[in-house]
Parts: C-alpha cells; sequence; structure tokens
C-alpha cells in the first residue's frame, strides 16, 4: 500500500509577514529591505522557525517586528554580541542582523569590528541611512563632511567612515553593497549573505525621506552601479576589493565587494560544537570528568 | 577552633612564591588537614611584595588568623615587614647569605640556611625556596616522603631530572634542619580526611559547569580572570563553550544571547566590567532572558586597587540598570559556598526569568581553602523553569512569549521550535511580544506587563531562604555580616567566648531578596547589634536600614584593601562594649 508522505506547502512572501505593519515613514528605504529579506527567505525556503532575526535600537532596528521568525529586539548597538551568542550556543539556526548605521557602527562599532575578525556566521545587515532618524535627525557615522542636521547646524566637520574598507580591514569574509531602490540586486545579494558560511557584511543604502535631503533615492539612482555588470571584476581579490570600495563619488559601486570561503566560521572552528549545539546538551556532566576535577584538587 | 599553625612565605613577584605555595597546600590536605590561604599582592608581574598566607589545621580553617607561627622571608624587604609578627615558638627560616634579620621577639627561633653552600644558586634559582620548604618540613615533624611525592609530581611530569634536583635541593634542607633548628613544640597531626583544595575562582567556574553552564564568556579582568582559566582549560572536557569578548558590554549581550537560544549561561567580572554591564541586564529583566553574572568585588572606585579585596559593590549591584525590575542577588559565605551557590542561583534566575547576581569578592576568589570533595556536587538539582523546547499545543500561533499569569512567569519557547516563533524585547511589550513602547502606547497595557514581572518577587522570596541566627540567643552582642566574613566573624565570636563576651551571628547569604521581616524577628531581643563589612560607607548598614528601619548600635568597616583578621573585630566589639564609639575601623598593621 502506497503511503502518503505530506510535503510542506511552498512557502510564500505572505509566510514571513510580520504580525504588525512597519511604522516607518511612507516612502522610507527600509521597506525596500524588508521585502528583499522576506524574497531571500521565500527563494532560499528557510522555515520561519530556523530564522532569528535580531537587532539593535533605531527606525531600522524595528525590523524583527515586522517579519514571521523568532526575533530579538535588543539594545543600541549590541545586536551583534547577542548574535554571536545565539548562533554559537545553537548553530542550527540561521540567524540575521539588521539595524542602522548609528546602531552598527557608532556605540555598536567595536562588536562589528570584532564580530568580522572572527567570522561569526551571521547575516549583517545595514541599513544605511546615513542620519539618525529615530532622534529625529543628528549626524551618523556615515553622513558627509559639511551635511547640515540638526547636531550639525553650521556643517558636519567630522567625515563619514568607509564601511565596506573597514569591513574589508576587519577580516569580514564576504563584504557587499546594495540599494534599497535596486530590489532585485539587493536580494540577490542577501540570498548569497545568507548562503555564505561566515560573516556577511552587507552595507544598504536605505534613504530616510524624512532627515536626510542629500543622500536621496533620486541622488542615488544615477550612481550606483553594479559590480555584477563588470565582467572583469574579481570578486575573490581582496586588493581589488579595497581599491573599489574608495571610489565614491559621481560613480559608487554596489554589490559583492569580496567573498572568500577558505576560513571556517567560528562554529566549525569551535572544538566544543564537534559534538553538536550546546543545546539540548544533558544538564549535567559526565560523572568521571566531574571526577577528574575533583582529582586535580586533592 | 583547635591548634593551627599558620606560614607566612613572602618576596617580591616573580621570586617565586606560589610555588612553595601549592607543593605546602598539597602536603597539609594530604595529612588530612584543612587549610585557608591567602595572597597579598600587587599589580605587577615582576618585583613587588608578594605574602602568602598559608593557615591549616586539623578542623575547618575558615580565615588567615591572626599571627604567624613560621615566616619564611626570600628577601631582605620580606622580613623587615614581618619579622615582629612572629610571637615566642614562632620560627624565621631565611638565606643566611642574602638576608639579616632585625628585632624580634623574645622565644623567636632565627634559622639561617647557609644557601650557597647548601645548593648550587647558579644552577638552581629558587634554591632559596626549596631549601626553606625542607627545613619547615622537618620542623614541623611531617617528614620528607610528602615533600618529595609533590615535588615530582610538580615537575616530573615536564622533566625527571628537574625534579631530581629539586628534591636532593629540598632533602638538603630538610637535614640541615633538623641538625641544627629546633622543631616546633606542637607538630602537625595527620587524619584520614582527605580534601579538595581550590580558589574561589576554581569553585565558581566549577560550580558552573555542576550547575549546567553550557556558555560562559569573559573579559579578564582582576580579581575575576581565575574563572575564565579554569573554564577555557576545561570547557572541552565539560561541554561548556567559553569565550573571549571585546568588552564586558559584549560579554553580557553575548551570554543573554546563548541564555535565549536555550542554554545556561554564565559570566563574570569585577566591579569597572560590572559596570559596563549593567544596560544589558536591564535587557535580562525585561525581555525575561535568565543569565547569571558573577562580580568579584576589588577595592574601587574606578581601577581602585585590582589586587586588594572589598564589599565596596553592593549598591552598584542594587542600582544595576535604570528602571523597577525583579533581580535575585546572592553573596557566597566561604569558597566552598562559591561552588554550591552557582546551582541554586541558576535555579531561581531560570524559574523566574531574572538575571541573577553573584557578588563575591578577591578574598574568596582568589583565597584557598579546603573543602571537603563530598561539597564539590556535580549532579546538583536543576531547574530550568518553564521552557518550550519541543511543540506542546500551542503552535498554532496562539503562543504568548510574555502571558500574563500568577505567578508573572511565563512559559518560554525557544528559537527553532516551530509554531512558536515571536520577537523578545528590550522595549516595553504586549503578552505577544509586540511593542507597545511606539506607535501603540497603552498605560493600561504597560501597567500590566510591571505587575506581571515585578508579581515574580513574591515567588522569588518564598524560593529563598531567609537569614538565621547563628550561636546563643542571649548572647551579648550580634555580629552582622554578608558573604565572605562569615569565617572570620566566626573565629572572632569564639575568642570573644574565651574572653567572657558571648556573640552570636546573623550572616546574610541572599541579599535579594532579603527577607527584611525574618532579620528584623531573628534580631529582636538582641542586647547590641554591630554591622561588620569591607567598606567605608556601610553598605549594607543602609541597605538593611532601607528595607526595614532597623539601625544597629554599631559598626565595624575596614577599607584599606585587607580582609578582616579575627582580632580586628575582637577588639572593635570590645571598645564598643566599653561605650568608646560606635564605628571602628580597624588598622592593618601588616604592610602588603
Amino acid at each position: 500500500m502506497a503511503t502518503t508522505v505530506e510535503t510542506p506547502k511552498p512557502l510564500t512572501v505572505a509566510d514571513f509577514k510580520g504580525r504588525v505593519d512597519p511604522d516607518w515613514c511612507p516612502g522610507c528605504g527600509d521597506y525596500g529591505v524588508l521585502a528583499a529579506v522576506q524574497k531571500a527567505l521565500v527563494d532560499l525556503q528557510i522555515p520561519n522557525h530556523q530564522v532569528v532575526t535580531i537587532s539593535g535600537i533605531g527606525c531600522s532596528s524595528n525590523f524583527p517586528g515586522f517579519i514571521e521568525t523568532y526575533g530579538m529586539h535588543t539594545l543600541h548597538g549590541r545586536a551583534l554580541p547577542i548574535a554571536s551568542g545565539v548562533k554559537m550556543a545553537n548553530p542550527e539556526l540561521t540567524v540575521l542582523v539588521t539595524g542602522g548605521d548609528g546602531d552598527g557602527l557608532g556605540i555598536g562599532g567595536n562588536h562589528l569590528t570584532h564580530t568580522m575578525r572572527r567570522n561569526v556566521d551571521l547575516t549583517y545587515i545595514i541599513m544605511d541611512n546615513q542620519i539618525y532618524g529615530l532622534t529625529t535627525g543628528q549626524t551618523s557615522p556615515t553622513s558627509r563632511l559639511g551635511m547640515k542636521t540638526k547636531s550639525s547646524p553650521h556643517g558636519n566637520v567630522e567625515g563619514p567612515i568607509n564601511p565596506i574598507t573597514m569591513a574589508l580591514a576587519a577580516g569580514a569574509t564576504f563584504v557587499a553593497r546594495g540599494f534599497s531602490g535596486d530590489q532585485k540586486h539587493l536580494t540577490d545579494l542577501i540570498k548569497q549573505g545568507l548562503q555564505h558560511k561566515g560573516f556577511s557584511f552587507l552595507d544598504v543604502f536605505s534613504p530616510c525621506v524624512t532627515y536626510n535631503h542629500d543622500n536621496t533615492f533620486q541622488w542615488f539612482r544615477p550612481r550606483v552601479k553594479r559590480l555584477e555588470d563588470d565582467a572583469s571584476y574579481d570578486a575573490t581579490d581582496w586588493v581589488a576589493a579595497m581599491e573599489k570600495s574608495t571610489i565614491w563619488g559621481d560613480e559608487i559601486p554596489i554589490g559583492k565587494f569580496y567573498e572568500r570561503t577558505d576560513l571556517p566560521s567560528l562554529d566549525q572552528a569551535e572544538p566544543v560544537l564537534k559534538d553538536g549545539p550546546m543545546v539540548g546538551r544533558p544538564e549535567h556532566i559526565d560523572p568521571a570528568v566531574a571526577r577528574t576535577f575533583i582529582e586535580e584538587l586533592m | 577552633m583547635s591548634h593551627t599553625f599558620s606560614i607566612g612565605i613572602g618576596g617580591a613577584a616573580g621570586q617565586g612564591v606560589a610555588t612553595p605555595g601549592d607543593i605546602l597546600a598539597k602536603i597539609f590536605s594530604r595529612r588530612g588537614l584543612h587549610l585557608n590561604a591567602y595572597n597579598a599582592y600587587q599589580s605587577i608581574i615582576r618585583g613587588g611584595h608578594t605574602f602568602l598566607t598559608i593557615r591549616t589545621g586539623p578542623d575547618p580553617v575558615t580565615n588567615m588568623g591572626d599571627s604567624l607561627d613560621l615566616l619564611i622571608p626570600l628577601n631582605q624587604d620580606t622580613v623587615d615587614r614581618h619579622l615582629r609578627l612572629l610571637g615566642p615558638g614562632g620560627a624565621c627560616i631565611y638565606n643566611a647569605d642574602t638576608i639579616k634579620p632585625g628585632e624580634h621577639a623574645e622565644g623567636v627561633q632565627l634559622c639561617p640556611l647557609p644557601v650557597s653552600t647548601l645548593a648550587d644558586i647558579t644552577r638552581n634559582k629558587v634554591a632559596q625556596n626549596t631549601l626553606a620548604m625542607g627545613a619547615a618540613l622537618s620542623m614541623t615533624g611531617i617528614g620528607f616522603q610528602s615533600l618529595e611525592a609533590v615535588i615530582r609530581e610538580q615537575f616530573g611530569r615536564k622533566a625527571p631530572a628537574v625534579a631530581d634536583e629539586n628534591i636532593a635541593v629540598a632533602r638538603a634542607g630538610y637535614d640541615y634542619a633538623t641538625q641544627h633548628f629546633q622543631p616546633f613544640a606542637t607538630l602537625l597531626p595527620m587524619t584520614d580526611s582527605r580534601y579538595a583544595v581550590l580558589s574561589g575562582n576554581t569553585a565558581l567556574a566549577m560550580g558552573g559547569a555542576a550547575a549546567g553552564v553550557k556558555f560562559y564568556c569573559a573579559y579578564p579582568m582582576s580579581p575575576s580572570t581565575g574563572v575564565l582559566h579554569w573554564m577555557a582549560a576545561n570547557g572541552r572536557k565539560a561541554g561548556i563553550m567559553v569565550r573571549q569578548v571585546e568588552d564586558e558590554i559584549g560579554v553580557i549581550n553575548m551570554a543573554i544571547g546563548a541564555a535565549q537560544a536555550g542554554v545556561r549561561a554564565m559570566c563574570a567580572t569585577s566591579g569597572g566590567g560590572f559596570a559596563l554591564m549593567t544596560e544589558a541586564l536591564g535587557l535580562s529583566a525585561m525581555a525575561e532572558i535568565p543569565v547569571v553574572v558573577i562580580d568579584c568585588q576589588r577595592a574601587g572606585p574606578s581601577t581602585g586597587v585590582p589586587t586588594k579585596t572589598e564589599q565596596g559593590d553592593l549598591w552598584q549591584m542594587l542600582g544595576a540598570a535604570f528602571g523597577d525590575y525583579p533581580r535575585v542577588i546572592a553573596a557566597p559565605v566561604d569558597i566552598a559556598d562559591c561552588f554550591t551557590l552557582i546551582p541554586e542561583i541558576f535555579n531561581v534566575a531560570d524559574k523566574f526569568q531574572v538575571p541573577g547576581i553573584v557578588l563575591c569578592d578577591l578574598l574568596l576568589s582568589e583565597g584557598r581553602l579546603s573543602v571537603d570533595p563530598k561539597v564539590l556536587d556535580f549532579a546538583p538539582h536543576v531547574d530550568r523553569g518553564e521552557m518550550i523546547t519541543a511543540p506542546n499545543g500551542h503552535g498554532d500561533g496562539s503562543y504568548k512569549r510574555y502571558l500574563i499569569t500568577d505567578s508573572g512567569v511565563s512559559p518560554r519557547a525557544i528559537p527553532g521550535v516551530p509554531g512558536y516563533t515571536h520577537v523578545v524585547a528590550s522595549d516595553e511589550h504586549d503578552e505577544d511580544g509586540v511593542l507597545i513602547s511606539d506607535m501603540y502606547t497603552n498605560a493600561g497595557k504597560r501597567r500590566a506587563m510591571m505587575e506581571k514581572r515585578m508579581r515574580k518577587v513574591r515567588g522569588i522570596e518564598h524560593a529563598v531562604p531567609p537569614p538565621r541566627l547563628q550561636g546563643p540567643r542571649d548572647a551579648d552582642v550580634t555580629l552582622i555580616g554578608w558573604g565572605s566574613t562569615q569565617g572570620v566573624i566566626e573565629e572572632a565570636r569564639a575568642q570573644l567566648a574565651e574572653q567572657g563576651i558571648t556573640a552570636n551571628q546573623l550572616q546574610i547569604r541572599w541579599l535579594v531578596p532579603l527577607h527584611g521581616e525574618a532579620i528584623l524577628d531573628e534580631l529582636r531581643g538582641a542586647k547590641r547589634t554591630i554591622i561588620v563589612e569591607n567598606n567605608y560607607t556601610g553598605q549594607f548598614a543602609r541597605y538593611l536600614r532601607s528595607e526595614t528601619s532597623f539601625v544597629a548600635d554599631g559598626h565595624i568597616r575596614k577599607y584599606d584593601g585587607e580582609p578582616f583578621m579575627p582580632h580586628h573585630i575582637v577588639e572593635a566589639v570590645r571598645e564598643q562594649l566599653a561605650g568608646e564609639t560606635t564605628l571602628s575601623v580597624p588598622a592593618h598593621e601588616i604592610m602588603v
């Protein structure tokens, strides 16, 4: 007698729709990032319960509430260490980290550097709007020199950080830049990031339509140029990636700058995980091992 | 306490004070003797002054005591600082080539060792230490065999030739002492008991392993680093993931992440690192993700005195993170308790999904104590609380992570369980985790969630035992202490009893919940109450007053970086009973 095996229904974008609608301003770049993430998860058919979306604080950090996965909406700047803890305790989970440029490059800058160096298997999307939005418009670590904001009414005298150069220097094994206004390209980058075994860094232009009147969709659209359109560009060449990362002006490259797959991610390198995830292990340690601990003291 | 014997070994950092200390500790514990060791040192890798006190005896030795029986100075500085502390019957074993002892009390035996004639000091840089150990073993009547065995263990694995050489040097010291020096009047006995000797930091780490900790992370900070060292050395065997993180902010957040994934997660630091962690303690409480944080107190504020002890972080713990939230705080009362407290506090933290804080201090963290191996129970009761680790019938989307319940505790689903997806949030949220802080702020819901979380306080109070008075109810004086002062207060009580003053003791282990009513009951009828603590402002006295309106009759406080010795408390009690003062600040006579 033939048995029927129930095939799970393929996941659709509706399955990843959050319980509440986003509260971002109409026209905000973050909508495009959310849609691209949902589409990438559908394309890869990753079950909702296997995904943990983790954010810090800020407009874009409200993200976990707007997507149907396990979520953690945590502290300003602290999403990466929290995500590292989740991933290292249970490497079977897909851990996605989302947030803004202030959260990741300002208050969380120290964690970002070290998480990249450790090659923790996370996909980190910075929704980079070059401004602090939730606090109503102050300069951010990526605000351009001279930009006038509420905290720099006479023009920003500090220069911006270059997230791509920084990620390359810190040892990130997947470095890409996307644009919320180029959905198809962004979705493809996020899919690649999710599939990359190691730390995937995605700096995504996500214009703030309320507080940043310099770096708008209209400003970006003619400038962004896909690296993928240049057949000669080799994304495994770190030096070429560093050079490309410095280009900024009339032309701004987007796409995958760099990927290397020869380094183990932290969970692959960690010997204690050879016996499987930390989650679900027996609470008590082997009595024979416990005895050796005591005998060493006698 | 019956007969005890104290040895002080001192020298500059790098002169090798630790090795003879370790060897003597091992020899004493193998004779079935109890011991307590405390190392006074400075934040320096080479130079300075390090002074190790090892006190041993057939009964439990709870503190470093008041005096020395044997002094082994490794340099002139040490003999200058400590020789005058030896009383009649005491002895000083020293290198006759380099050290000139000064004034000493009548009845002190000076034992010069002709180091350069007994050993080849060009070959063996620590010959004076090894010779002195040999001599000490002769004078205490312990015999040479046990020393030979321990030296062979200590060096044998690396190089048998080195072991042989050291044994020969020790033997020369032993024989020289047998011929030239008087043995001590009371020789150390031998018992059938066997004890484990461990530091508080090792006990905290092992207690974590026993509690089922699966994730430990830290940033190095004295005096908590020993916990990291044990975890790093043994984590793989114990099945514990150990991570060194970029800073303490990262530490606690990483622990919270691991805890959210479903494992017991622990971290340790000292006051400065704890200060960095405080925002995330609020996250632990708000998102209801239990973690245990150990604070090994050192003398503050700021960088303070990194190698000295204090009980100065209590109010930092009480006030850590903004807003009101339930927490538990406990202070281990001795090194054995550093082990047993960890499974206990994890059970409370897990059951009520709150942060747990262990308030240890340098005295316990870096001190060493003989502990009955039976106390080191690696299969303690583990209560993870209400956790959902597999679908249990609510996987239809009706699951509410922050379900409002009578106990305030909501069943906790961990990521990976199908059908229970939800968001945990640091923002105020509704029962299902949806934020109510941004668009949908709702005063009624906010109040309901605050009350839900704070209802846990009642349950926590029932889960934790109240303190009990130790000693005679009708005592002349009641000494109130908390945490690490238990042993020294006990010994002070015994000394007071010998002087005709009866004292009882209320030692506080659980600081939050405090059980204020129970404390007032215990103190009702006390003739005179004195609070003993290692800080300037009387942090516990102020806390007790704020919680119970109880005002003690007197205070004994010490904030010079060194721990209390029994006579400090005895003399302070006497001066307070004589009506001379209500605040005693004992001076530490030993310059370390």
